[in-house]
């Protein structure tokens, strides 16, 4: 099964896996290691979980962006393997200031990242740390209760453990063309009678704890928690995205998305604890517009942009750790800095995030991690490369707007249209796309991208015809 | 003194020309525009009679200096010849005119252009010739250093040249500036203005009033050796030292002559020769032209867009056969564009969209026609109607652009993706400036889709719908001309 194939299926899945693809994008942008005088000045800060009594630092790591030979991630060097040397100076690192929670999956990594988390973590004590891994049966090939149960088992063998800390049903809440959400997860979880199955190795002390990370349906998280209040299943922990953005915009962003506070409350009032994926929401916060960065900076100059995203994910009660993909020592160093200890949003600097929030949502930028996946288009586009080059203009304030006669605008117009067709030859570009949506189902992001790229097309027209 | 001037006269002009007809960017045609519009035949053509009477009146005054400093095509021979002239010294000797065969032509070619019989007339057009020259064989060397600069540009993020296609438009006009440039070289080389003297229209028109002149090159007969040395360097062949006669009507007016003569007995005047001073300045100049127009061209780097596996393969698109080819709006007919135009292929260069090309229809030949494989007419340029000097493409705004009917779209069921594909499509609809496409049911082989119908009456044949048609190689929708375009 080739790769397009393979997402085809998955469908639902897709999220989790472009959270793998996002994530190897952006981690250049995040900022460099200067610290300030305020952050990194005293130790990790820790939360307990209550089901285990688990002592877990703020911080997590993401095996899911690990670093390759070739340089970079597997976004740039796709057939490079990992380099396990950096991998283990990178956990050496964590592990001597404090971070205690690595967080992997079958999936990450073209399947590289649970074995190469295992080679890494096995030079420690066992007890000096808690492995998060998942059920990725994503693919109709591991529906079955045996392949799935293959799938846990070498997630042991792979992490050369015999037991897994923290193990999550992989992404609940997507869909593929054939099955809605429900269909969905009952076909991955409940029909095969895998849920059963992990619930007795829990029972068993192969788990210590058992949840699930969640993207799309809202309804399917609603229904797990539900089980939960009936005492049909115990979640010991639930991984949701989280940040400022999300907080309270996460449907204007994507209408298949929850708004980050409905989850997170609806996880604090039953006293689950929360692990926190995508603090920079793809990285999006860690690469933010000219005139955000300024009222950012403006405040704290000397403090990374990335750092307000990680102190808000780690700010509300009940957050057990927030995961971050570090590819870089330097990424690293940076965000042990922000959690020793973490300095939590205060109520004023709180409504300062919301109002940056807002200005945020307020850019029309496509959400497209240009994971590739709905390449190659049958009639020619370029959709990734349209999309980034749409969005790094938004984001770089190189729109033209404001008044059409001034100098300006008009050379921001020229800047925009050599631009463009520099970055996409003609034939490629938006105004070929028919709308015959062959594109969509392949999105991990379920962006509509016929719809986006008519909208940046019309755009251009209206620039040509000025 | 004379001399000098007129170099520095062809200097100004062949660089303007030449850089019109290269279509570079800078808003050319604003400020380079007028020297194509006071071209003789263009002009003419034009019915543009300001002109016309300037180029007579500066006939009769000072001979034939359009020939000299107006000119491109006079221009470039005298470049030529300069260069012969370096091989072989004093080369030239009075030659009689040839009179059967300059009014015989001028006859033949009056009559082509009274019949509308474009080839003859396009081909013979001293400025049209020189264009295609620069069209077919100079501009593909600048478009390559433009794309070298554009990637220079692009890797210091700057904004000033963009990469454009190069791309032979069409292989007859091609052919035929080559040839145009061999011939005319050679003769220029070996027999100076040989060609304007004996075959050029406009030469020919203009000989009438040059005969006439006020100012001329005279000889002073009291100072005159009878060395000969201006008659061996006459490239127009037309100074007979041994009578002290100069023939005006093929006199160019390049003043070579004077510069020649040691004894100051050729006087470029109004009056008799009186005694007049020495003439002042003998030495050698370097001929610029030349250089501005070849530029240099040796390490023309074309930065290729990288592709990687992800990219669907875009087969080139394929030319239906038009059974009426479509002309440019401003055109008004294919019988206007036949008549008028002079196939100077000002406004092919011109054209940003690459739409604009010469016809290979022998009646049209070289002649601009429309065809959307590369883009289409988009409704914000004029580019075409403003640089046009023959008058062919006649000056349009945006707003009359809308209302100018230059063909209609046709729809070709059997490509149409709808049908072929199975998928939904409506791109042509989607981008048609005018509105004129809407998606309605239709029953296909697997059910209802929803296929483009075209209303004729708000169709104005740009080609947007046959350029962005997804069809490959042959659209599924496409543009017929009308022979004359419709106005609502």
């Amino acid at each position: 099964m080739d790769r397009r194939e393979f997402i085809k299926h998955i469908g639902g899945a897709a999220v989790a896996t472009s959270v793998v693809l996002s994530a190897c994008k952006n981690d250049e942008k995040e900022a460099p290691v200067v610290g300030n005088i305020i952050d990194g000045q005293g130790e990790m800060t820790y939360r307990i979980n209550p089901n285990t009594g688990d002592k877990v630092s703020i911080l997590g790591y993401g095996m899911m962006r690990l670093p390759v030979e070739e340089g970079g991630t597997l976004r740039e060097h796709p057939n490079s393997p990992v380099d396990q040397e950096l991998i283990n100076q990178e956990i050496d690192y964590a592990l001597e200031h404090g971070v205690n929670y690595f967080d992997t999956a079958p999936v990450y990594c073209k399947g590289m990242s649970e074995h190469a988390t295992g080679i890494a973590l096995a030079r420690h004590p066992r007890n000096s740390y808690y492995i998060a891994t998942k059920l990725s049966n994503f693919s109709p090939s591991t529906w079955s209760t045996e392949a799935s149960k293959a799938m846990f088992e070498n997630s042991l063998k792979e992490l050369q453990t015999n037991y897994i800390d923290y193990l999550l049903l992989h992404s609940i809440g997507g869909d593929t063309n054939d099955l809605n959400s429900h269909e969905l997860f009952n076909t991955r979880f409940v029909d095969n009678g895998i849920l059963d199955w992990l619930v007795e190795q829990k029972n068993a002390g192969r788990i210590r704890n058992l949840g699930f990370s969640y993207h799309g349906d809202v309804d399917i998280f609603d229904m797990l928690l539900k089980w939960h209040d009936e005492g049909r299943y115990h979640w010991d922990f639930v991984q949701i995205e989280l940040n400022y953005l999300d907080w309270k915009y996460a449907d204007e962003l994507n209408t298949r998305n929850t708004d980050a506070h409905y989850l997170y409350e609806e996880l604090h009032r039953r006293g689950i604890p929360a692990v926190i994926m995508e603090p920079l929401l793809g990285g999006r916060l860690a690469s933010l517009p000219d005139h955000i960065v300024k009222q950012l900076k403006e405040r704290e100059p000397e403090t990374p942009v990335a750092r307000w995203a990680f102190r808000f994910a780690g700010t509300p009660e009940g957050i057990l750790t927030v995961l971050s993909g570090m590819t870089y020592m330097e990424h690293l160093v940076q965000n042990v800095a922000t959690y020793s200890p973490l300095r939590p949003i205060t109520e004023e600097e709180d409504a300062f995030l919301m109002k940056i929030a807002e200005e945020i949502v307020e850019l029309p930028l496509v959400p497209c991690t240009t994971c590739n996946y709905c390449m190659p288009c049958p009639y020619g586009l370029n959709i990734p490369v349209i999309f980034d080059f749409y969005n790094k203009c938004v984001t770089e304030g190189k729109i033209p707007v404001g008044n059409t006669e001034a100098r300006e605008y008009q050379e921001a117009r020229k800047r925009f249209l050599i631009g463009y067709v520099r970055n996409v030859p003609s034939l490629r570009q938006a105004s070929h796309c028919i709308g015959c949506n062959q594109c969509v189902e392949h999105c991990p992001q379920k962006i509509d991208i016929p719809t986006q790229l008519h909208r940046i097309d019309d755009f251009v027209e209206q620039l040509k015809q000025m | 003194m004379l001399r000098k001037i007129r170099i520095l006269l062809q200097v100004v002009t062949m660089t303007l020309v030449t850089l019109l007809l290269l279509g570079i960017g800078f808003r050319v045609h604003l400020w380079a525009g007028w020297v194509a519009k006071i071209q003789f035949l263009p002009a003419l053509m034009a019915l543009n009679f300001g002109v016309l009477a300037m180029v007579i009146i500066a006939a009769l005054l000072f001979g034939r200096i359009y020939c000299s400093v107006v000119c491109p095509l006079g221009i470039m021979q005298d470049f030529f010849s300069w260069l012969g002239g370096k091989a072989k010294k004093n080369r030239f000797s009075y030659a009689k005119e040839n009179k059967v065969l300059r009014y015989g032509f001028l006859g033949v070619f009056i009559l082509a252009m009274i019949l509308g019989f474009a080839p003859l007339t396009t081909l013979f057009a001293p400025y049209s010739a020189y264009g295609r020259i620069v069209n077919s064989l100079f501009k593909p060397l600048y478009d390559m250093l433009n794309n070298w600069l554009a990637g220079l540009d692009a890797a210091n993020d700057r904004y000033n040249f963009t990469e454009v296609q190069i791309w032979t438009r069409s292989v007859t006009t091609f052919v035929v500036a080559i040839l145009t440039l061999l011939i005319l070289a050679f003769l220029a080389w070996r027999k100076g203005r040989v060609y304007c003297n004996s075959i050029c229209p406009v030469g020919t028109t203009l000989s009438f009033f040059s005969r006439f002149s006020l100012f001329r090159v005279r000889f002073d007969q009291d100072k005159c050796k009878h060395c000969g040395m201006c008659e061996k360097n006459c490239k127009a062949q037309a100074i007979d030292f041994k009578n002290g006669t100069v023939d005006y009507s093929r006199c160019v007016v390049c003043g070579d002559c004077l510069d020649k003569c040691k004894f100051d007995a050729l006087h470029y005047t109004s009056q008799k020769p009186v005694a007049v001073a020495k003439p002042v300045d003998k030495e050698r100049r370097a001929f610029l032209v030349g250089a501005a127009v070849a530029g240099t061209s040796a390490a023309l780097a074309q930065t290729q867009m990288k592709v990687d596996g992800g990219l669907a393969v875009i087969e080139d698109k394929v030319a239906p056969k038009r059974q009426t080819p479509i002309t440019p709006p401003g055109s008004v007919s294919a019988r206007h564009m036949q008549r008028h135009c002079t196939a100077c292929q000002l406004c092919v260069s011109s054209c940003p969209n690459n739409v604009l090309r010469p016809s290979t229809d022998f009646m049209k030949l070289m002649q601009p026609v429309m065809s959307f494989e590369r883009g289409y007419c988009r409704p914000e340029c004029t580019r075409c109607s403003e640089v046009c000097p023959a008058g062919a493409i006649k000056p349009i705004t945006r707003e009359e652009k809308t209302t100018i009917h230059a063909g209609h779209a046709v729809w070709i069921k059997e490509n149409c993706v709808v049908l072929t594909d199975g998928v939904s499509c409506g791109n042509c609809a989607r981008h048609c400036p005018t509105g004129a496409i809407q998606m309605v049911d239709y029953e296909g082989p697997n059910g209802m889709v929803k296929v483009p119908a075209v209303d004729d009456n708000k169709c104005i044949g740009c080609g947007a719908c046959e350029y962005l048609c997804p069809a490959r190689p042959f659209s599924a929708i496409y543009v017929e001309g009308n022979e004359m375009h419709h106005i609502s």
